[in-house]
């Protein structure tokens, strides 16, 4: 039996509004404890604003054999970045 | 008894409070029942050092000898300090170690919070930034009460065997003398008689949740206010004040 | 048959992914296909680097109730929770390769997983903790900045944290050094005490010579490790030394001079012999850095107990 309490991973917000970051991994029985533990560890240095944190079995991931079939066809839609298009001369606020 | 040295006498309690309390926190560390626990524990630590470092910072302000903080620390022997008994008894195991924090968390945020309106505003800006760190001890030790008292037999056993041990120098928590009397006059001191009930209150909660049985001793130690301590003051002082004591000229 | 051969290409290919992406320098994260030697590798090195740090915070911990000030009492407070921090991060990273906190702590309470050597000495003097900050953080950091481009990702990751965190451990080491420098008589006695004391054991932190440890190595072919023994501990030396002068200390060898030629010092052999003999347990403070943490962790037990319990019992209510 692991006697180390169940894994969780954290996720910091550096400052209101900013996206949640990995900030990386506690251990701990429960979810107040989780809490606890991921604010006494990772906010030593006054890094974050707010904190969630996650039983580390719940997150699914991507197979990376899988990648080609993932993320390649995206590639090619280039259209969907602005720099595809272009404008009339002389066009403002666009 | 002057104002002056009613308050200086205030300061030197609270900040021996913290002093002593962050020694027997550090204690912990490299010792804790989990890493993450061990970092906790010190995080407790520091706050504590930092809070002695600010109290007796003014304390020595108020005294008008020019005593920094370190001197009041580690220059004063073990007649002259005036913190709680309950802070220098042994960290015990972990069940003791967070039976004192119940108590003494509990105590310091019902007391800060008090102390936020005092007319002596340095100890209400003290207080203001002492209250969150002391809200946050308290949910700690309330959480791990909650799991070790509904924990496992062991734990339970642990738990309440920690309770009642340090209940008997929880009365004295609520002590006052001569400079409370003074500085309550002018508005500066907390009333302890009315942050007793709420403590009261909170503890009996606390325990019953946690599914133990409130002590039941009603002997309460004294001594601390008047510079009267347990033997295991003097084996704090004989430690921390090692080097300043050996080495009496020399600067660190 | 014909499964068994598309299986073996198949395990090639994904073979042939992993040493692309290390010839890339791109990170291997924890699903990628790797190695079983890689992953064997890695979770040697990263347990005892995880170990090292845990184990690290005894000698330092020695100071803790007996720091000076309240001042020097937050500094070593604060480092040695670092330290703390940092093996759960590097544990963290190791767990992510399949081994469990549980089974690295077992690793290291049967001798199957090692920690760095230089914690089996003692810290006897305040002035250690100035040597300890300065010379075993100070070569700790050379090594931890050098494996921040390790090809592992959660390794990786976590050597940076790790690097911005302790950019502060040197410096309060070295400012206690300076200070006892500046100070009495006997503060001056005891930091050239603890420098004679800690300079040759930093040294060993590196390793074995290159000449007995070739780069060739798999480390170096899967990038794991990424500058020598020996470049580690000549940059560690080359820096050190003139902070050493600017506050009076002397290095304790005989044998250091600057080499004008290869613009590098060149120091005295080190003595190997007394490092085996501490790593195969003859150091001072081998069986006490093992029986504290075995006691601890055994100590501890009922409690992760009682927190397991009690999430049982709080997921059964719900």
């Amino acid at each position: 039996m692991d006697t180390q309490l169940g894994k969780w991973e954290v996720f910091m917000q550096a400052k209101p509004g900013a996206n949640y970051i990995h900030a990386g991994t506690i251990h701990a029985s429960d979810k107040k404890m989780a809490l606890q533990n991921a604010r006494d560890t990772y906010t030593r240095r006054g890094e974050g604003t707010s904190i969630w944190v996650v039983p580390t079995d719940a997150i699914v991931a991507s197979n990376p054999d899988d990648n080609d079939m993932f993320f390649d066809p995206s590639n090619d839609k280039t259209y969907r970045l602005p720099t595809f298009y272009v404008m009339p001369e002389g066009a403002k606020a666009i | 008894m002057t104002e002056q040295q009613a308050l200086y006498k205030y300061c030197l309690r609270l900040g021996d409070n913290a002093l002593v309390q962050s020694y027997r926190l550090s204690e912990w560390c490299s010792n804790a029942p989990t890493l993450e626990e061990d970092l906790a524990l010190t995080n407790f630590a520091l706050d504590m050092t930092g809070r002695a470092q600010a109290l007796l910072a003014y304390a020595g302000e108020v005294d008008g000898n020019g005593k920094t903080d370190d001197d009041l620390a580690y220059r004063r022997g073990e007649r002259e300090f005036y913190n709680h008994l309950i802070n220098e008894q042994p960290n015990g195991d972990f069940a003791h170690t967070i039976a004192r924090l119940l108590y003494t968390s509990t105590y310091e945020y019902l007391f800060y919070t008090e102390l936020m309106h005092s007319a002596d505003e340095r100890l209400a800006s003290i207080a203001a930034k002492v209250v969150k760190e002391s809200r946050y001890h308290m949910t700690h030790a309330n959480d791990w009460a909650m799991r070790l008292g509904n924990g496992t037999e062991e734990s339970q056993g642990r738990m309440q065997a920690a309770i009642d041990g340090l209940w008997m120098f929880t009365g004295e928590m609520f002590e006052t003398d001569a400079a409370d009397a003074l500085l309550r006059d002018k508005n500066i001191a907390v009333d302890l008689g009315k942050i007793k009930i709420k403590w009261m209150e909170r503890i009996t909660e606390m325990v019953k949740l946690a599914g133990l049985k409130m002590p039941q001793g009603s002997y309460m130690q004294t001594g601390g206010l008047k510079g009267i301590h347990t033997e295991y003051l003097g084996h704090i002082l004989t430690e921390m004040q090692y080097l300043q004591r050996a080495y009496p000229d020399a600067t660190w | 048959m014909e499964l068994l051969e598309k299986n073996e290409k198949l395990q090639d290919n994904k073979l042939g992914s992993f040493e692309a992406k290390i010839e890339r320098d791109d990170a291997i994260e924890p699903r990628d296909n790797m190695p079983e030697g890689y992953r064997k590798h890695l979770i040697r090195q990263m347990s005892q680097h995880a170990h090292s740090e845990v184990i690290g915070m005894q000698p330092e911990g020695n100071w803790i109730t007996r720091a000076p000030s309240l001042r020097a009492k937050q500094i070593l407070l604060a480092k040695i929770q670092d330290e703390g921090g940092h093996g759960l991060y590097l544990y963290s990273a190791a767990e992510t390769l399949g081994i469990t906190r549980d089974e690295m702590i077992a690793q290291l309470h049967s001798g199957k997983a090692k920690y760095s050597n230089i914690f089996n000495y003692p810290a006897l003097t305040w002035a250690d903790i100035g040597a300890i900050g300065w010379l075993v953080d100070g070569a700790a950091i050379v090594n931890q900045v050098s494996l921040q481009r390790t090809s592992y990702g959660p390794y990786s990751r976590a050597m940076v944290r790790i690097c911005k965190e302790e950019s502060f451990h040197q410096r309060q080491g070295y400012e206690i050094m300076a200070k006892m420098m500046n100070g009495t008589a006997a503060q001056r006695e005891m930091a050239q005490d603890a420098m004679n004391r800690w300079w040759w054991p930093s040294l060993m932190m590196f390793g074995p010579h290159d000449s007995e440890s070739p780069r060739s190595g798999d480390a170096f072919k899967w990038k794991i490790k990424r500058s020598t023994n020996d470049e580690l501990r000549q940059k560690f030396i080359d820096k050190t030394v003139q902070q050493a002068e600017v506050i009076g200390l002397k290095v304790p060898d005989a044998d250091l001079r600057w080499n004008e030629e290869k613009k590098c010092y060149d120091h005295g052999p080190i003595n190997w012999e007394e490092f085996h003999s501490v790593i195969n347990g003859n150091g001072p403070c081998n069986n006490q850095r093992m029986a504290h943490h075995k006691k601890v962790h055994a100590e501890g037990a009922w409690v992760r107990e009682a927190a397991e319990a009690y999430r049982l019992k709080e997921e059964k209510l719900n």
